[in-house]
C-alpha cells in the first residue's frame, strides 16, 4: 500500500476555504507537542498564547495595532503575489515609509498643523513605493531578480534608520538614547478608543482593504496582474505588458507597506527608533498566503498572525517563555498552509503496490 | 613592507568573511543544478550556526558541533523537500517559510546561549610552514574549514562536470520529464541534491558561530544566506565564478572595516550597507543579458515535477 498523489480535474472550492483552517488547527497541534516537549502544560500554554490576549479591552485595542501594519503589508503584497511578483522586502519598504514621514514630521518639528496629518501619511507611502521602485526597475530593465533585491534593500533600510536614528536625526533632548523627537501633536494618529492604544491607523487599513479589493476585483488593471499570475502565456498573448504587471504590483505594494510603517510611527510609537518593526514585512507574507491572496481572507489571517504576536509577549509575561516562540509558529503555519495546499489540487490515494513487487 | 602586510591582512580576511558565502553557494549551486530553488539558506545558515554552538558548548568539541551543524541543515532541507518534493508546493513560497522557520527557531533554541564565549575553531600552526613570509599566512595559515572549503569547491567542480552522476544531476534540472523517461527517479535525486545544500548550508552556519565571530546572536547571518544565492546567478551557475564571487564579497565586507580602522568619518551603519549594494549592483550587471541567464540556468529551475502527470 502506498500514498499517491492524483491530480484533481478543477482545483477543490471546498478545500480552499477548508486548508487555511486545517493549516492554523495543525499549527495547534505542533503548538501542543513543542509546549509539551519543553515542559511546560500544554493547555496552560496554548490559553495564554491564544485567549488570554482577547480577555480585556485594552489587550484587543492591541490585537488591531498589531493587526493594522500587517495588514496593510499583506494587503500589498498579495496583489504582487497574485501576478507572480515576488515582493519580499515589505519590511524594507515599511522601513522606508517610516524615515519618509517621520522625517517630514520631525522637519516641520514644532511649526505644524493640521495638514501634517495626511501629508505625513503620503509622504509614507511614497517613501515605501521609493524603496520599491528600485527592484521594479532593475527587475523590468535589467531583468534583476525582484526577490533578491528587494529583500537587500530591506538590510540597506534598516541600517539607513539605525544611522539617522544614531546620528543626525537623534533627539536633542534624549540623553544620547538612539531615538528622535517625539512627533507633535499632529505628527500623531488620534487615539480611538479611551484605556487602550488603538489608534486612527486602523481605519487607513480599512480604506487600503477596500481600494485592493476593488482594484482586484473590479479594475481591468486588477485583471491583468491576475492574468499574468495565473496563465502567463495567455497574458502575453493578450498583449497584457508583464513590464506594467511588475511595476503595478511593486508601487502597490511599496504603497501599503509605506504606509505599515507610517501608521506603526504616527500611532504606536510616535517618533523614530532603531527598531520599528518586530518582522511585520515578513510575517505579512505568510499572511498573505494563509489569506489565499483574498482581501478578505488577508483580513482574518492579519488578526490570526497579529494575536500570535501577542500570544507571544503573554506567554513572555506570564510563563516566562522566550518571544521567539512566535517566530517558530508563523514558520510552522507557513508550513502548515503551504502543505494542506496540496489537498486542493490533487487527491489523496491510497494505491496497491503489489504489481510492482518483484515474482 | 607596511603595504604588503596590509594587503595580506585584507586577503586572509576576505577569504575568512567569504569562505561561509563558498559553502552555502556551492551547495545551493548543486541543488538548483538539480532544478530546485531552495531560497531557505538563510534559516538553514541559522539554524547550522546555533545547533553548532549549542553542541559545541554542551560536548566541549568544535568538531562535534560541526557535525551537528551540518546534520541540522540537513534535517531543515528535508522538510523543505517533503513539502515540495513530495507535496509539490510552491518552491519559492516554502523557501521563504524556511527561512522564517529558521529566524524564529534559531533564536528560540539559541536564547540561552546569547553570550556565551566558547573556543572556537584555530588556525592550524604548521611548524615552518605557517612562519613563512606572505606563503605562510595566505596559504598555510587558514583553520580547517577553510581548507574543507577548498575541498568541497574542487569535488563539486569535478562531480558537475566530470562525473557521470553530476550529469544524470544535470539533465534532471535541464529536462525532468526526459530524465524521468530515461528511467532516473527525478525525485531521489532532486532529495540527495536539496540534502546536500542543506548540510552545506548548515556547515557554512557552523562557520559563522564556531570559527568566525565565534559565538552566538540572533539573526548573526544578516543575509549571507541571500548573498549566496545571488551568488548563484552571478556565478550562471559555475562553480569557479560561485568561489570567486564569495571572496570578492568577502573582501567588500573586510575593506569597509578596514576603511573604518583607517580612521575615515563614515557611519558603521553605512558601511554595512555595501556588501548589500554591492550585490544589488553586480545582480543587476549580470542579469542584464536575458539571454545569458536562460542559457545557463537550469530549464527546470523552481518546476515542480508530478510523474503521472
Amino acid at each position: 500500500m502506498q500514498l499517491r498523489l492524483e491530480q484533481r480535474q478543477s482545483t477543490s472550492r471546498a478545500m480552499q476555504y477548508a486548508t487555511p483552517v486545517i493549516a492554523a488547527g495543525l499549527t495547534m497541534i505542533a503548538g501542543i507537542a513543542l509546549f509539551g516537549v519543553l515542559g511546560t502544560d500544554p493547555f496552560l500554554a496554548l490559553y495564554t498564547f491564544f485567549i488570554q490576549p482577547l480577555t480585556s479591552l485594552y489587550s484587543i485595542g492591541e490585537l488591531l495595532i498589531k493587526a493594522t501594519p500587517l495588514l496593510l503589508c499583506a494587503l500589498g503584497l498579495s496583489v504582487g503575489f497574485k501576478g507572480n511578483v515576488w515582493n519580499i522586502g515589505a519590511e524594507g519598504q515599511l522601513t522606508m515609509g517610516a524615515i519618509a514621514s517621520g522625517g517630514l514630521a520631525l522637519a516641520v518639528y514644532a511649526q505644524d498643523g493640521p495638514w501634517l496629518l495626511p501629508l505625513m501619511l503620503l509622504a509614507g507611502a511614497l517613501g515605501g513605493m521609493a524603496w520599491a521602485a528600485i527592484p521594479a526597475f532593475l527587475r523590468t530593465r535589467f531583468n534583476a531578480n525582484e526577490i533578491l533585491v528587494s529583500l537587500m534593500l530591506t538590510y540597506v533600510a534598516v541600517q539607513i534608520l539605525g544611522h539617522l536614528v544614531h546620528g543626525p536625526w537623534r533627539s536633542p533632548e534624549g540623553f544620547n538614547f538612539p531615538e528622535t523627537r517625539t512627533f507633535g501633536d499632529w505628527g500623531q494618529l488620534p487615539i480611538l478608543v479611551e484605556g487602550t492604544r488603538l489608534h486612527a491607523g486602523v481605519f487607513v487599513a480599512l480604506l487600503v482593504f477596500l481600494a485592493v479589493w476593488l482594484f482586484l476585483s473590479r479594475s481591468f488593471q486588477g485583471f491583468k496582474v491576475t492574468v499574468a499570475g495565473q496563465a502567463p502565456a495567455a497574458a502575453a498573448y493578450a498583449g497584457f505588458s508583464n513590464k506594467s504587471v511588475v511595476w503595478v504590483s511593486l508601487m502597490i505594494s511599496g504603497a501599503t507597506a509605506g504606509l505599515a510603517g507610517t501608521v506603526e510611527v504616527m500611532g504606536t510609537i510616535q517618533q523614530l527608533q532603531p527598531v520599528i518593526s518586530p518582522g511585520y514585512g515578513f510575517a505579512a507574507i505568510i499572511v498573505a498566503f494563509l489569506g489565499r491572496l483574498h482581501p478578505v481572507g488577508v483580513v482574518l489571517a492579519s488578526l490570526l498572525m497579529s494575536l500570535m504576536y501577542l500570544g507571544g509577549e503573554s506567554l513572555q509575561m506570564s510563563m516566562n517563555l522566550p518571544l521567539a516562540v512566535t517566530g517558530v509558529f508563523q514558520g510552522l503555519l507557513l508550513f502548515f498552509v503551504l502543505g494542506s495546499d496540496v489537498l486542493v489540487r490533487y487527491r489523496i490515494r491510497l494505491v496497491r503496490t503489489h504489481q510492482t513487487e518483484p515474482a | 613592507m607596511d603595504g604588503l602586510d596590509a594587503a595580506i591582512t585584507i586577503l586572509v580576511g576576505a577569504i575568512r568573511a567569504g569562505t561561509p558565502l563558498v559553502f552555502a553557494a556551492l551547495g545551493e549551486l548543486i541543488a538548483e543544478k538539480s532544478g530546485v530553488l531552495n531560497l531557505g539558506v538563510e534559516g538553514m545558515m541559522l539554524v547550522g550556526a546555533v545547533v553548532g554552538f549549542m553542541v559545541t558548548v554542551t560536548t566541549g568539541s568544535v568538531y562535534i558541533g560541526i557535525l551537528a551543524a551540518v546534520a541540522a541543515g540537513m534535517l531543515m532541507s528535508l522538510v523543505f523537500g517533503v513539502l515540495t518534493l513530495s507535496l509539490l508546493t510552491n518552491q519559492v513560497a516554502t523557501g521563504l517559510a524556511l527561512t522564517i522557520f529558521g529566524v524564529g527557531l534559531s533564536a528560540f533554541l539559541g536564547i540561552k546561549y546569547v553570550g556565551t564565549p566558547i573556543n572556537g575553531l584555530k588556525p592550524l600552526d604548521i611548524p615552518v610552514l605557517s612562519d613563512l613570509p606572505v606563503l605562510g599566512p595566505l596559504v598555510f595559515g587558514h583553520d580547517l574549514l577553510i581548507y574543507i572549503s577548498f575541498a568541497l569547491f574542487a569535488a563539486v567542480a569535478w562531480f558537475l562536470y566530470r562525473s557521470r552522476a553530476g550529469l544524470i544531476l544535470r539533465a534532471v534540472g535541464e529536462s525532468h520529464d526526459a530524465a524521468h523517461a530515461l528511467g532516473y527517479s527525478v525525485i531521489a535525486i532532486r532529495y540527495m541534491a536539496v540534502l546536500f545544500g542543506g548540510a552545506c548550508a548548515g556547515l557554512s552556519g557552523a562557520y559563522l558561530s564556531l570559527v568566525y565571530t565565534p559565538q552566538w546572536a540572533e539573526n548573526m547571518t544578516a543575509g549571507r544566506g541571500w548573498i549566496a544565492l545571488a551568488l548563484v546567478v552571478f556565478a550562471t551557475w559555475r562553480p569557479g565564478r560561485a568561489m570567486l564571487g564569495a571572496y570578492l564579497f568577502g573582501g567588500i565586507t573586510i575593506m569597509g572595516l578596514h576603511v573604518q580602522a583607517l580612521g575615515f568619518e563614515v557611519s558603521s551603519h553605512l558601511v554595512a550597507t555595501l556588501p548589500y549594494i554591492a550585490t544589488i549592483v553586480v545582480l543587476a550587471v549580470i542579469s542584464r543579458d536575458a539571454t545569458k541567464i536562460r542559457l545557463n540556468a537550469p530549464a527546470s529551475l523552481g518546476k515542480p515535477f508530478h510523474p503521472s502527470a
